[in-house]
């Protein structure tokens, strides 16, 4: 392995980490996210129309390859006369394909929610949507965490198809500096480290949610010792 | 646990109810049969009946937990009439006179007993926090834990669950209060601190509807005893003759079977 070559691509792998990969990360996400409620809640809708257009676009997102999505938008779409820049391209195509997959994440998890808490939601005077806000997401988000860090860190490796479509992200930066090179084992190998240091934070970041979003929640150890208190 | 010498706030006026006519199955399975019911103002109405004789569909039908297909319930001056259908506004009307203890609970586990208090005044009636909050806490003391206000659900026992339970129905500063088997899932020794507060409640006057397997408690606290049996009324009045001296087969068999268990 080349260290000067490491030294020299460290910056440009960053920067293209920085620029390209972690906002179409951030972006994707959150715009996945979104439309992932809004999914789910149509899917758990009375309306039967709006079910069936949530299972049909989920059935199709979960039904075709990542890439082929990302193909169509950046490049069969022109030919419909809908241009869009590579960037934009990317992250309306992953938004798309995180918000099928946390979909069924979210309905899940608001199904997980006992009933009596809609009940007791419903006596003291809120609405659905009120019931929805404040009584049961807050509880879905808990259960939600772990899946959901997983369609996350899939995402942070998934913007890697990015570089299909020229957006210069890492993936793309390790094979602009690789080609002319032909150091394909150090650039791939840099690229690698830099994606599993993104997913090793992003894993912490998921532990301390999970702890955060649990606090109301008794240690087992703590509820035994409790019952023994109270009967000693 | 004290009883507070104040009486009840104008708010919590209790009220009286009148069901007429009410009919309720699930899917092809009839529930309710056509019960008529009144319970006065102020007045504490025991029902019971064996699992499935309808009694806690009753219960639920009164604050719309259940929307039964026919009949008539009113509440105080307000009154749907489930034939002709329930409207939006009518359904949150009705439901605003009273207020529901269950079973399990059904606690917001992610909020703190005072926060669980809180909710509904807060945010659904949108009376000011810390008026609220100072009343809530007042509820809390009233039901004995007023140092558990920071406490999760979680981190209580099953008997303090219940009597948060209580304090957040008696927040939303409710005309009735509903009991669906408030005691029934709690471990036994925790049964009497339950009991105890809903005693404190009946001797303040309030309007309260009671489902309870508790034959003890309905002969000493219930002005009215209702005896359910396959989605209707089948004998009720006053627990000294219901419960003492039962008129129909039915509610003797009943009495007998739950008695010497």
């Amino acid at each position: 392995m080349d260290l000067d070559l490491v030294r020299e691509s460290i910056g440009p792998l960053l920067s293209g980490t920085i620029r390209g990969t972690i906002p179409l990360t951030a972006a994707s996400f959150v715009g996945g996210m979104v439309l992932a409620v809004l999914v789910a809640l149509a899917r758990l809708s009375r309306f039967g129309v709006l079910r069936g257009i949530a299972q049909g676009y989920v059935s199709i997102i979960r039904g075709t390859p990542l890439l082929v999505q990302l193909f169509i938008i950046f490049y069969a779409l022109p030919s419909l006369g809908l241009t869009i820049d590579p960037f934009p391209s990317a992250i309306i195509a992953f938004s798309l394909n995180v918000g099928g997959y946390a979909s069924e994440i979210v309905r899940a998890a608001i199904l997980s929610i006992p009933r009596g808490q809609w009940e007791a939601a419903e006596t003291i005077g809120y609405s659905r949507a009120m019931a929805l806000r404040r009584v049961i997401l807050p509880q879905a988000a808990r259960v939600a965490v772990p899946p959901l860090s997983n369609t996350f860190i899939s995402l942070v490796k998934d913007t890697s198809l990015a570089s299909t479509i020229l957006v210069t992200e890492l993936l793309r930066k390790a094979q602009e500096i690789a080609a002319p090179t032909f150091e394909f084992l150090t650039l791939y190998s840099l690229a690698a480290v830099i994606y599993w240091v993104l997913c090793l934070v992003l894993s912490i970041g998921q532990g301390f949610l999970e702890r955060r979003l649990g606090r109301h929640l008794q240690p087992q150890i703590a509820k035994v010792e409790k019952v023994r208190q109270a009967t000693a | 646990m004290s009883i507070h010498d104040e009486g009840l706030a104008p708010a919590e006026t209790p009220e009286g109810i009148e069901v007429r006519g009410l009919v309720k199955s699930f899917g092809s399975t009839p529930v309710l049969t056509g019960v008529d019911l009144d319970v006065a103002p102020g007045t504490v109405s025991v029902m019971i009946g064996p699992s499935g004789s309808g009694k806690s569909t009753l219960l639920r039908c009164l604050n719309l937990l259940e929307t039964p297909q026919a009949g008539r319930v009113r509440i105080g001056d307000d009154e749907i009439d489930f034939a002709v259908g329930v409207r939006r506004g009518q359904a949150a009307a009705l439901r605003r006179h009273s207020a529901m203890v269950f079973q399990s609970h059904n606690l917001f586990p992610h909020r703190t007993a005072l926060e669980n208090l809180l909710e509904g005044p807060v945010f659904a009636q949108r009376r000011p926090r810390h008026e609220v909050e100072e009343e809530a806490r007042g509820l809390l003391a009233r039901v004995g834990l007023a140092e558990k206000a920071d406490a999760y659900p979680d981190q209580l026992s099953g008997g303090q669950q219940q009597r948060v339970g209580i304090a957040r129905a008696l927040a939303l500063r409710p005309r009735v209060l509903l009991f669906d088997e408030p005691t029934s899932a709690l471990d036994p020794e925790t049964v009497g601190e339950v009991l105890a507060v809903m005693r404190d409640l009946a001797a303040e006057g309030r309007t309260m509807i009671v489902v309870t397997h508790e034959v003890r408690f309905a002969r000493e606290v219930a002005d009215h005893v209702v005896f359910l049996d396959g989605g209707v009324i089948a004998e009720q009045g006053p627990p000294s003759q219901v419960l003492v001296d039962p008129q129909q087969e039915r509610t003797r068999a009943f009495l007998g079977r739950i008695l010497h268990h």
